[in-house]
């Protein structure tokens, strides 16, 4: 349903909220596929998960699982503030 | 010896596998073809945006299909298999994007409400300019990403059921235009949802099996990381003289590893036929949980698809190294199908096959050279077939039959009768030395259409297989054909031509442009130009350089301007293609040039034309950026357009605009 209540600021407040869900989120992914997985894969070879280096494991496996996640946790964050904020349809 | 008696090795007749692949491949297109009258429509909301009520799980299962295309399924792995430790590129690129869609993209995009991307492209920057750059560049990356695939499906319909690649184009052709002309995105949706889990199980099943013989754990994902699999893939491998699987920066530089990655990220997050399944569900929330069913679906086969890469890579060599070889020469005028017999038990399979060759040709030589039925006039060439067996004897029926196909190839170099796996120096013709093994070429689509037969699974498991493959391509075809149509027809005729057309007239306009869109597609899918392949590869590069900067923008920015969104996606777009054309000069434009103009010691900063599209996409940032800066802001009600996206609530209808 529309909310008719929800006035500038608060589109200011729910704004601004979301963006800190995207921000974290994405530094998270950022980390996840380009820090763990590209920049430091080598030294991340080094910790061993099963029979595989970390690294490795995860550019080919674990950060695809960390990416369903992601999406996930997104979606749950969101449900909280569109309800906080009362802008769920 | 005995298994090579009882069965034909060159597979002439009675193959089950082929029978199983009618079967399956014919109930598959006929529940295709069902859904599709069911869901035939009438109006524009249903042709372009299903109703806009599709279930968040559907749609879910639905953008998997659509998402994961010929390449995902056939391609992949195959290509991780190769590329040992780089793969990651392709499988953190084309998920990872998927998470800047969710984030970043689609929920807004749901909210804005409108049918296409040029939609939200000309209405942000209030430009019909946009509008129609934005329709051109949608129209270009999915035409040249439809074609392939179309190959794709003749490529199956060839090996499997050795119709002709022409004729196996045109079915499918017939069976997409029959689903998507009728039913739109309606029929298109709902065959997606059948089809992701007719190509998701025929993933798995060859990859469970894989996984229990190589492994012992039947869960691939886990006999990836907790089998030995990994150190004694990296063993044999150390032994033939490669380097070892697991090792990083072998295919690609560190820079080139994080600049494709990146490139097929940011281009993925802006491909317009992923983006538009978004438009059809209910609304803001359902848009969030129908990508994180989508992504959970794409995981299922992504995570398979390198323990699948890495079993297959360690199972070709041990069944191809050191495997015996017979090398067959046919005539054409021979070519009649038909059961060699195999002589003396006491000699050699080398000698038997020699011998069965020489016994056919003599009891069916044709009277005059070229006279054959069929073969009148044509000029008698000497065809040669490898014929192998593994190390432990049984006949690798699978490789004489893709050797067929011209997607395998092994030369036995040194004669002695078995083919090498192990690099070793060779001198080529022009008296260089060149390093090699005895496997002179192996196409990346082998590893999965060829991994049931490998591991010796039952013929129904292969023809599996190829429904997958086909539903996979069929899936993603249709979700690009209702892009082509939605620009020609809404986004270019509907808008400048006859903007007070009917509904009916609309739906029309739309169905002749989806027809019109398969024939383009079938002809490029029949007889790819060069330049088709090398597209596709770069496709994304140019979808990150053009599309993805501009929409984030829109979105996450009330001041960018339709000045800084026009100059931003030109100068991105002709910078990643100009780049693309200097490096590949010779494939693209083979007509112009015999060898590219950049090569790759002359790379810009190293970096590799696929993953130039990641320069492209900043360039592009900081050129609309800077650009708006220096000039107006947006008008009023384009600022009131973006807050109005940013909120859910009020969602979005495509009822009227």
């Amino acid at each position: 349903m529309l909310n008719f209540e929800m006035n500038d600021s608060n589109k200011k407040r729910y704004w601004r909220a979301n963006l800190k869900v995207v921000v974290i989120l994405l530094a998270i992914w950022f980390v996840v596929a380009y820090g763990l997985s590209i920049f430091f894969i080598e030294s991340m070879n080094q910790i061993a998960v099963g029979h595989l280096g970390l690294g490795f494991w995860m550019a080919q496996q674990g950060s695809i699982f960390v990416f369903v996640l992601l999406v996930l946790i997104y979606a749950w964050l969101m449900d909280g503030l569109d309800r906080k904020y009362n802008v769920n349809d | 010896m005995s298994s090579m008696l009882a069965q034909p090795w060159i597979l002439a007749e009675a193959d089950p596998a082929r029978i199983w692949t009618w079967v399956f491949v014919g109930l598959t297109f006929a529940l295709y073809l069902y859904i599709g009258w069911r869901s035939r429509v009438r109006e524009t909301r249903g042709f372009y945006v299903a109703g806009q009520g599709v279930p968040a799980i559907a749609n879910g299962a639905a953008t998997a299909a659509d998402w994961m295309s010929a390449a995902s399924f056939i391609s992949m792995a195959g290509l991780i298999s190769f590329s040992g430790s780089d793969g990651s590129v392709y499988l953190m690129g084309w998920t990872g994007g998927y998470v800047l869609l969710a984030l970043l993209l689609a929920p807004y995009l749901r909210k804005f409400g409108h049918y296409t991307v040029p939609d939200f492209i000309g209405a942000r920057y209030y430009s019909d300019t946009a509008r129609v750059v934005a329709a051109m560049c949608a129209i270009f990356v999915s035409l040249t990403y439809v074609a392939g695939q179309m190959k794709g499906v003749g490529v199956v319909f060839s090996r499997f059921l050795e119709v002709e690649l022409w004729l196996g184009v045109v079915i499918g052709m017939g069976i997409v235009a029959f689903f998507a002309g009728l039913g739109g995105m309606k029929g298109i949706t709902w065959t997606q949802v059948v089809q992701y889990f007719v190509l998701i199980l025929a993933f798995l099943i060859p990859s469970i099996a894989i996984s229990s013989m190589l492994t012992g754990d039947a869960v691939p994902q886990k006999g990836f990381v907790f089998s030995d699999i990994s150190e004694r893939l990296n063993a044999v491998l150390l032994e033939l003289g490669e380097q070892e699987y697991t090792q990083p920066f072998g295919k690609f530089s560190q820079l080139n590893v994080f600049c494709i990655t990146a490139a097929l990220m940011f281009g993925t997050a802006g491909l317009p036929h992923v983006i538009v399944r978004f438009y059809t569900v209910k609304n803001v929330r359902a848009a969030r949980y129908s990508a994180v069913w989508a992504i959970l679906f794409i995981a299922i086969l992504y995570t398979t698809a390198p323990a699948l890469g890495m079993f297959a890579r360690y199972n070709l060599i041990k069944n191809l190294h050191q495997s015996t070889v017979t090398k067959i020469e046919l005539q054409t005028g021979d070519e009649t199908p038909r059961v060699y017999p195999i002589a003396d038990q006491g000699k050699n399979p080398r000698e038997q096959a020699f011998e069965a060759v020489r016994q056919a040709q003599q009891d069916n030589r044709p009277a005059e050279p070229g006279s054959a039925p069929g073969n009148e006039g044509v000029t008698r060439k000497t065809s040669i077939t490898y014929f192998l067996q593994s190390p432990d004897g049984k006949p690798l029926n699978w490789a004489t039959q893709w050797q067929k196909t011209g997607l395998l190839k092994v030369e036995d170099l040194d004669q002695d009768g078995k083919i090498n796996l192990k690099l070793m120096d060779w001198e080529a013709a022009d008296g260089k030395t060149v390093k090699r093994s005895e496997l002179a070429k192996i196409d990346k689509d082998i590893i999965v259409l060829s991994t049931p037969e490998v591991a010796g699974l039952p013929p129904w498991v292969i023809a599996l297989v190829a429904a997958g493959g086909l539903a996979a391509a069929l899936s993603t075809a249709a979700g690009l054909l209702l892009v082509i149509s939605s620009s020609l027809a809404h986004d270019l005729y509907i808008r400048f031509v006859e903007p007070n057309a009917t509904e009916a007239k609309k739906v029309k306009v739309g169905r002749i442009a989806i027809l019109l869109g398969i024939l383009v597609a079938g002809y490029f899918g029949i007889n790819p130009p060069g330049f088709v392949g090398e597209v596709v590869a770069f496709a994304f590069g140019l979808a990150a350089a053009s599309f993805f900067p501009v929409i984030f923008l829109g979105i996450f920015s009330t001041r960018v301007n339709r000045a800084g969104a026009v100059s931003g996606m030109l100068v991105g777009l002709i910078f990643t293609m100009t780049y693309i054309i200097l490096c590949t000069a010779d494939k693209v434009l083979p007509f112009l040039f015999d060898a590219p103009i950049l090569t790759s010691d002359q790379w810009l900063f190293g970096i590799s034309p696929q993953g130039i599209g990641t320069l492209g996409m900043l360039l592009n940032f900081v050129v609309t950026w800077v650009v708006s800066m220096c000039t107006q802001p947006p008008p009023e009600d384009v600022v009131e357009l973006v807050e109005k996206i940013r909120l859910p609530g009020e969602a979005g209808s495509a009822v009227e605009h």
